[in-house]
Order: structure tokens, then sequence, then C-alpha cells
């Protein structure tokens, strides 16, 4: 479903990544886990559109994506929740919600989203800014679903939130993926969340991926840790 | 009393014309951070459209409503693609550009209409107030600006475009992940802004008259009002025409038209230095 080549990319004249290489099938979750700035949050940045390759190459659903805008890799399928969770402040949660299907024909997903995510149903008219850590990744994540992606790419979403909304979201990311057949990049700092969903994990140090392990092998703290560079 | 009522709907043409010339400029500033010096020459180019038309024998209410924006607008457009939509995030190259544009735009209309004022007669008529006439069309301005306003508040917030507008001024690259193409939104809105521009342009050219170098008067009075009006796009541009153009109209009335605009100055001086962030930065919290 998506095979990343080769690919470089940075800031301005800085590189950050130095040659990811990555291939997923449909369905699959991959885990990405590796330490603050070791180049997550670029690497998903950079497969979405929001920074341009420098060199590599990125295969979605069929297509050389490399050289394609943003808006075009959103419209053939891939979701985005970024680190952060990107609410737009001053829209509500339900025009946030709307703007996450605002390129899609067809059917409305609102509805289906707030049945899977009943706590957004009383909040609806609240602007984005006004809702709290959780319930902004909450929304993040529904509105991104609404899109009917076939790839989402998760930037730590259990960052700076409560453990009973962790365990709703890992518990719905675990649902919604196998009844969507959903494809999830998950990068995380959070062990016992990607354990929990990831069917494989990459351990990123300095912008290239230094290992693959099992989710079991997550329960080994000191391999994780040597594999991390502590 | 009838001269309470000939002040008032004078104190309100004054409002609305003042709302009307500053609303493009607000929209363009609020919403995409260009701070657009030919702001002046759009109007001016409204005017003339508006003008051209009305001359060439076409009605005078679609030549100043749906002519006059609907030229300026496309013009706009063209500008943004080939200058504006290089410059963003670089406000000085920015305000250079649009400098540079706005002496072109004077000098092309200055070699196609020459330097003379043209002008045609303001239609409608005028009205009895007791023992008083007023121009019907004084009226007729502060109801388009009422129209056009709550227009463009129902555009922005009920229309699709309206949600990915404010969706991509508040975050282009979400919105770009959500398949939004920020710069399409940018020359939509930027063409509405200049096609705002230019009706008021049309609108105000029976009570003016048009020279090539008009722009430079409006300029001026739509910044006032729109740095006085603060962040909120539309709440700011009416209360601070409201503000500004009830002083001039009202000093006005006192002593003489120049003076007016001198207290209209002077209150927007002293405005900022007590609101620096502008009438809505500091009695509302939240920029729509
Ligand atoms: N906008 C930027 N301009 C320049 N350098 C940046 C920018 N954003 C990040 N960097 C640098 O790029 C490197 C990788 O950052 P990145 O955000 O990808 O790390 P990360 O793995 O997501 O970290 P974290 O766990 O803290 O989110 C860091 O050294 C960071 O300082
Ligand atoms: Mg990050």
């Amino acid at each position: 479903m998506i095979e990343v080549t080769n690919l470089h990319s940075g800031y301005g004249r800085i590189p950050i990544l130095h040659g990811i290489d990555l291939k997923m099938k449909p369905g699959e979750v991959v885990g990405i886990l590796g330490h603050n700035g070791m180049g997550k949050t670029t690497l998903l940045r950079t497969l979405v559109g929001n920074i341009k390759a420098t060199s590599g190459r990125i295969d979605f659903a069929g297509h050389d994506i490399t050289r394609a805008s943003t808006a075009e890799r959103s419209r053939t399928g891939i979701g985005y929740v970024p680190q952060g969770r990107d609410i737009f402040p001053q829209l509500s949660v339900m025009e946030n919600l709307k703007m996450g299907e605002i390129m899609r024909n067809g059917e409305s997903a609102i509805p289906e989203m707030l049945d899977h995510f009943p706590v957004l149903k009383d909040l609806l008219e609240r602007p984005g800014r006004g809702l709290s850590g959780g319930q902004q990744q909450i929304l993040a994540l529904a509105r991104c679903l609404a899109g009917r992606p076939k790839l989402i790419l998760l930037d730590e979403p259990t960052e700076g939130i409560q453990p009973s909304i962790v365990d709703l979201i890992a518990e719905k990311l675990g649902e919604l993926r196998a009844a969507l057949n959903l494809g999830i990049i998950l990068v995380e700092q959070d062990i016992r969340f990607i354990r929990q969903l990831a069917d494989r994990v990459l351990i990123i140090q300095k912008g290239v991926f230094v290992a693959e392990i099992s989710p079991q092998q997550l329960y080994d703290r000191e391999a994780v840790d040597a594999h991390l560079g502590i | 009393m009838d001269l309470l009522v000939v002040l008032s709907i004078e104190a309100l043409r004054a409002v609305a014309s003042l709302a009307l010339i500053s609303v493009g400029l607000a929209i363009i500033f609020g919403m995409m951070r260009v701070i657009n010096l030919a702001h002046g020459e759009f109007l001016m180019l409204g005017g003339y459209a508006a003008i051209v038309a009305t001359k060439a024998g076409i009605n005078i209410w679609v030549s100043t409503l749906i002519l006059a924006p609907l030229v300026v607008a496309i013009i706009g457009i063209i500008i943004e693609r080939t200058v504006i939509r290089f410059l963003y995030g670089r406000p000085r190259d920015t305000m250079l550009a649009t400098w540079g544009l706005s002496l072109f735009l004077v000098g092309i209309t200055t070699t196609i209409f020459g330097n003379t004022t043209e002008g045609i007669s303001a239609p409608a008529g005028s009205l009895q107030v007791g023992n008083y006439y007023i121009a019907a069309y004084s009226l007729i301005i502060v109801l388009i600006a009422i129209a056009v306003f709550a227009a463009i508040w129902a555009v922005f917030r009920f229309t699709r475009y309206g949600l990915i507008a404010r969706s991509t001024m508040q975050n282009p690259e979400m919105a770009a992940a959500l398949g939004v193409n920020p710069p399409a939104v940018y020359a939509a809105t930027f063409g509405i802004g200049a096609g705002l521009a230019g009706l008021a342009g049309g609108v105000m050219a029976p009570i003016t008259g048009i020279v090539p170098t008009i722009g430079a008067a409006y300029v001026a009075k739509a910044f006032i009002t729109v740095i006085g009006g603060g962040p909120a796009v539309l709440a700011g541009t009416v209360s601070a025409s409201v503000l500004f153009g009830a002083i001039d109209q009202i000093i006005t009335y006192l002593s003489t038209p120049v003076i007016g605009e001198v207290a209209l100055l002077a209150a927007a001086v002293i405005l900022l230095r007590f609101m620096p962030q502008g009438v809505t930065g500091s009695f509302f919290r939240r920029a729509s």
C-alpha cells in the first residue's frame, strides 16, 4: 500500500532524514519508536507532503506521490493526525469534523464518527480551542477518519493525555483498523500503547531506521533501550 | 427634528461608505496577512468600470453592483496569480510589490482615460424630509453596505467556501492535509477582497467622480479603519467605521469637511494610542 524508498528530507539545508525505507501492506499497523528529535515528525510530515523530499521515492496505492502536493496525497487516501493535534482553534467541533470530509463525495461519515466517539456529541458547538487535550485528540482522530483514509499517520496520539483517554483511543483504533482494513503508521513513545496496536515496530535513530522488532520484544526493556541507543 | 433625521442619514452614509471602502482591504489583510497598498487603485478601477459601463448604456445598477466588482475581482485574481502568490510570508516585499502595482495602475488608467474627472450622476433622485432634501442615494448606500456585510458574514459562516477559507487561514498545512489546496483558496479570497473594493469604487463613483489618482484618498481612510478595527475582520471594520464615520460627520457638520477628516485621523491616533490592538482586539477576544 505504501512503499518508501531511500527517502531523504530536512528543513532548509539541514538534512534530517537520511534514507528511510519502509514497505507496508494494506491494513498493516507499523509502530515507530524513537527518542525526541530523531526525525519521527519529520518523516510523517514528509509523507503527507508538508515537507518536500530532497531525494528518494514514495509510492502509495500504486502511484508515485513523491512530488504530489499535500492536498493530492490526502485525496488519494492518506490521513494525518499531527503531533499537537492541530485542531482549527476558531472552528467549532462540528466544523472541524466537516473539514475532515470536505473533499470527499458521498455520504457524511460524521454520524458514524459520533457513534464511535460519543464524547464529541455534547461538544459540537464548542470552538476547537475550548477542548481539553484529550478531547482534541479524539476530535483530530475523528476528523481524520471522516475522510475515509486508507492509511493514517498518527504522531504521538498519547502525548499529554490522561490514561483513560489513551485506553479509549487504543481500543477504538484496534476496533476500527480491523473493521476498515486501515493501515496505520503509529509514532509513539508510549511503549504500552504501541504494543497494543502494532504488528511490527521500527526503531528510528537520527533519521534512519536502525532495527525492526516484534511487539513481544517490547517487553524486554533492556533490549529496547539498547536499540534506542541508550 | 427633521434636521436630526437628515444628519443621522448623512452620518449613516459616512459610516456605510467607510465600511464599504475598507472591507476588501480588511478581508485581504485579516485572512491572508497581505497588506495591499494597491487597495485604493482597486477602488479606482471599480469606479472606472462602473462609469465606462454606464456611459456605454448599461443600466447603472448593473454597472455598479455587478460589473464593477466582477471586473476588479478578475483583475485581483490575475494579480494574485502573477505577483502576490510568490510573496506570501514576506510582508515587506508584498508591500513594495503592491505599491509598485498601485503606481502602475494609476499610470495605465491615466494613459487610457486622461487626468480629468469622469462622473455619472447619482441615480434615484432626492427625498424630502420636512424642509430638507437629501439624496436618496445616501440611503441606498447604507442599504447596500448592510446587504454586503450580511452577505459576507453568511458566506464565511455558512458556505463550504467559507469553511475552507477560515480553516486555511487558521492552519494552511492542516487544511492541506485534509485535501484543501491553499493556493486556490488564497486566489479566491484575494479575488473576493478585490471584488469588494471594486464594488465600493463603483458605488462611490456617482458621488465622488473618478480620477486615476483617487485611490490615494481612499487607501488612507481604509487603512485607518482596518487598523482601528483590529483582528476581527467584519466586527472590526464595522465598529471602526461607526466610530470614525460618526466623528468625521459630526465635525464636518460643526465646521468643514477638511476638519472632519482631520478629526477622523486624530480619533484614529488616539484610539490606537489606548487600544493598540484596535477596537476588536480590546473588546472581543474572538476573531471571526
Ligand atoms: N521547523 C524546523 N526547522 C528546523 N529544524 C527542525 C524543525 N522541526 C524540527 N527540526 C529538527 O529536526 C530534528 C527532528 O525533529 P522531529 O520533530 O522530526 O523529531 P521527533 O522525532 O518528532 O521528536 P519528538 O519526539 O520530540 O516529537 C530535530 O533535531 C529538530 O530540532
Ligand atoms: Mg515529533
